[in-house]
């Protein structure tokens, strides 16, 4: 069922993971990804594997659901690993046609699909620990900067606000859609690339003509309730760094030092 | 001949932390000719219980007989047992999306294979029955229809499949009272004139006591109560245990009682009612 | 002085194009502080559209709509009117901006520029006006339809609002549901004095009303107490409209004959009249 996806749930807990301030994390989050595709040494891996690990023990979430959130991305992993088996240059092992599978690629491969997983696993944890308002909130203060240049930070966390509150409610819509047609008689995913294309009208249609009323009635709504845009706005809650986020750089630092450490000495 | 449903449980989202069981363990019989209401608050797990009727959604354990067939086979004989059974869902007016009014009820008989000729007297013969004019409203877009009418040309949608059993999940939420009564009486046409099976899910208990021959009470994913309405209805208790009302006549009925009314049998229509109470002072000679 | 006050209003949608529609018109209203008031109509009478003239979500095309003495057209005042009547509407799913149900209530006073320590405390106390202040941290998605429309309710009183204008706030409810919400919407208005206006389909709603306004065809066509409104049962059929059963009832065996003096709105009316 599409409403058994997990992507961009928000899981509220009260672990230290959850009470870091959204910006802290998104910096190191960041931080983070850079240093996966910029560390290549091999016990490098294994610490950022553990710190990922570690991460996701602290925040009390069970580790099959960081599992579960990279299955929609799966294909893409294996994809990039099929790629790099066989096109990187080395010791060969196996060959098949045209195609030489090297012992250089299977290790290259895994490394970039251990990549590709630590770069999901953490960016979904973040998602699922933190709240969607604490997320664009930290965006948008992140981005303020560019505010200046006028780049428009408000109006692009509001929208993703507004996007995230709706992907429950839309997919439960396409759920309901897809049932009443189907209950139509309409063969919806069966058939070849275009009968499907064919078969997703009569659930595209009334999809977008419910978005669109949904969003007219939600800027009513919003109108209604003083929204002007972010002129003179303010906010109940504030960002204000706490102990947990001093701890959090502090062990992060430490992190990020062995890592170099290792890096250049090792 | 009947919907027979067996023992059916079935668990939304296994092992996540959203698992949950909407239904458990429900047997319960829609018979032919009939109409069956379903009640239940919202979450009662009866929205979940009618997309097993044709098989959309398959039931974790248990087995859903249409006329005898086991629809959860893979056989022909199984989807043809499933399309015995329509299903107006909840607001079906947003399911609306060919360009005019005809082609969105041709949706149906198309796809179950009827001819041209055929899809074509179905859709007239469905839109007289939601009264729209074929003349008149068949070749308009269906997005330009007012509220009421929307709804009916969604319902005419379902009706030119023809089913055996229609199901209806609250088919008047949203509509003002005249609307309402229309509807239900179109429906009740429906049943009287064709012999169509209608189950109804609703939580106006009036509604259900001026249609239903037989009431099926749903809380928390178990059947609470099957039994005819004056049955239902004189469980005060264990219906507002299910989150619902008793009729408004009933309520009204049972304080003329409580205040010395001496009323004989267990009305819960207007017209029943009106008799019932006429009955009564004349008995005691005020009338 | 009237809190509402419209006067000779006329709204007409797409006003000088083809798809031009009138949707109200010559619409005179009063609606004093503290009262409340139920106005009643079919889907099209035009109900809705009076109803989104009261804070300036609609301009009347001709005529005014005052709000506690501001024209509605006057654009200095559109945010003051807006903070003292909050609306809550019909889809409770379509009126929810955040994905937690307290940064829902204090959304409003957040675009009114109210400090963040005034803002949580009047979140808490909105949550708590609605009795919903144990769902705080949820998300909306989470919650039965009947708690959506609480939640709705609270974020305009986080605004300190004076006045709720609430449109088929249970239409899309259960029998739960509808009576949470009727529940709180009469106790806001009874212990707070919170100005009421609310727009039903359900007769046995409209009758807790002080006054009801009956729609037809755009126009304003009466009004008067629940019981003024009621009697006429005639006149509420032919506008494609209801009576309460009670009414209906009492109606009934006066046609079979039964002599009842009394005008019944409700059971205990019913009650009284035949078991006196």
């Amino acid at each position: 069922m599409l409403t058994d996806i997990t992507l961009g749930q928000y899981f509220p807990g009260n672990s230290p993971i959850h009470n870091m301030d959204a910006r802290v994390k998104i910096v190191l989050l960041f931080i983070y990804i850079v240093a996966v595709f910029l560390f290549d040494n091999h016990i490098n891996y294994g610490i950022m594997t553990a710190g990922a690990i570690g991460v996701v023990l602290l925040s009390g979430l069970p580790l099959g659901m960081i599992l579960k959130s990279i299955k929609p991305l799966w294909w893409i992993i294996l994809f990039s690993f099929g790629i790099h088996l066989f096109s990187t240059p080395g010791e060969p092992i196996f060959k098949l046609w045209n195609f030489v599978m090297t012992k250089e690629g299977i290790i290259q491969g895994f490394i970039i699909s251990l990549r590709l997983v630590l770069m999901i696993a953490i960016s979904s944890l973040l998602m699922f620990t933190t709240s969607p308002l604490k997320l664009t909130d930290a965006l948008e203060s992140l981005m303020s900067p560019l505010k200046k240049i006028g780049f428009p930070a408000h109006e692009l966390a509001m929208m993703m606000t507004i996007a995230m509150r709706f992907i429950p409610t839309l997919l439960e819509e396409t759920d309901k859609i897809i049932k009443a047609q189907q209950s139509r008689g309409s063969d919806i995913g069966d058939g070849n690339f275009f009968q499907r294309a064919k078969g997703m009208i009569p659930v595209l249609v009334p999809l977008f003509i419910s978005a669109f009323r949904r969003a007219d009635e939600l800027a009513i709504a919003m109108e209604a309730r003083c929204y002007q845009g972010g002129v003179d706005r303010t906010r109940m809650k504030q960002q204000r760094l706490h102990n947990v986020d001093f701890w959090a750089g502090g062990i992060f630092g430490v992190f990020l030092i062995s890592l170099i450490l290792v890096q250049f000495t090792l | 001949m009947s919907i027979e449903l067996k023992n059916i449980s079935y668990t939304y989202m296994p092992k996540t932390p959203f698992e949950h069981l909407a239904l458990d363990d429900i047997s319960i019989t829609v018979p032919e000719g009939k109409i069956t209401a379903i009640a239940g608050h919202t979450g009662s797990g009866k929205s979940t219980l009618i997309q097993h009727f044709n098989g959309l959604l398959k039931p974790s354990k248990g087995t859903i007989l249409v006329d005898g067939v086991d629809i959860g086979k893979k056989n022909t004989e199984a989807k043809a047992a499933r399309r015995k059974v329509g299903i107006v869902f909840q607001y079906p007016e947003y399911q609306l999306f060919e360009e005019t009014i005809s082609k969105d009820i041709s949706f149906g008989p198309m796809n179950i294979g009827c001819s041209e000729a055929e899809t074509l007297e179905r859709v007239k013969q469905a839109m007289a029955f939601v009264n729209l004019d074929y003349d008149k409203y068949a070749h308009r877009s269906p997005f330009q229809l007012s509220g009421g009418q929307k709804r009916r040309a969604a319902i005419a949608g379902i009706l030119a499949l023809q089913p055996k059993y229609l199901v209806l999940d609250e088919p008047t939420a949203g509509l003002d009272p005249k609307g309402r009564e229309a509807l239900m009486e179109k429906f009740r046409r429906l049943h009287r004139e064709r012999g169509t099976t209608i189950v109804l899910i609703s939580h106006n208990m009036d509604n259900i006591a001026s249609y239903a021959d037989n009431v099926i009470i749903l809380n928390k994913g178990k059947v609470t109560m099957e039994a005819p309405p004056e049955e239902v209805f004189s469980q005060k208790e264990l219906i507002s245990q299910a989150g619902l009302e008793l009729p408004e006549v009933k309520t009204i009925m049972n304080e003329l009682a409580q205040n010395g009314l001496e009323i004989q049998n267990n009305a819960y229509t207007m017209d029943k009612a009106v008799e019932e109470i006429i009955e009564a002072l004349r008995r005691k000679g005020k009338c | 002085m009237s809190f509402i006050e419209c006067v000779d209003l006329t709204h007409i949608y797409n006003a000088g194009m083809e798809n031009e529609m009138l949707a109200v018109e010559n619409v005179n209203i009063k609606i004093e502080e503290g009262e409340f008031v139920a106005i009643l109509g079919t889907n099209g009478s035009g109900k809705s559209t009076l109803a989104k003239h009261f804070n300036g979500l609609l301009l009347p095309s001709s005529g005014k709509c005052l709000v506690d003495g501001m024209d509605t057209k006057d654009e200095e005042h559109t945010y003051d009117i807006r903070r003292q009547i909050g609306m809550v509407f019909q889809n409770p799913d379509n009126q929810i901006i955040a994905a937690i149900v307290e940064d829902d209530v204090g959304f409003g006073p957040e675009n009114i520029g109210l400090d963040p320590h005034e803002i949580r405390r009047n979140v808490t106390a909105a949550l708590r006006a609605v009795d919903m202040e144990e769902y705080r941290h949820f998300s909306p998605h989470h919650l039965s339809g009947g708690q959506k429309q609480r939640v709705a309710i609270a974020g305009a009183l986080a605004m300190n609002t004076k006045c709720l204008v609430l449109d088929e706030p249970t239409a899309m409810l259960d029998p739960r549901g509808r009576h949470e919400v009727m529940d709180t919407v009469s106790r806001l208005n009874k212990e707070r004095g919170i100005t009421t206006v609310y727009i039903t389909h359900f007769m046995e709603e409209a009758a807790m009303a002080d006054r009801i306004f009956v729609m037809d065809q755009k126009h304003l066509v009466a009004s008067g107490t629940p019981r003024e409104i009621f009697r006429d049962i005639g006149a509420m059929k032919k506008r494609g409209l209801a009576v309460p059963m009670a009414a209906e009832m009492a109606y009934r065996l006066q046609q079979k004959g039964l002599r009842i003096t009394e005008s019944i709105i409700n059971t205990e009316d019913l009650v009284r009249a035949i078991c006196q």
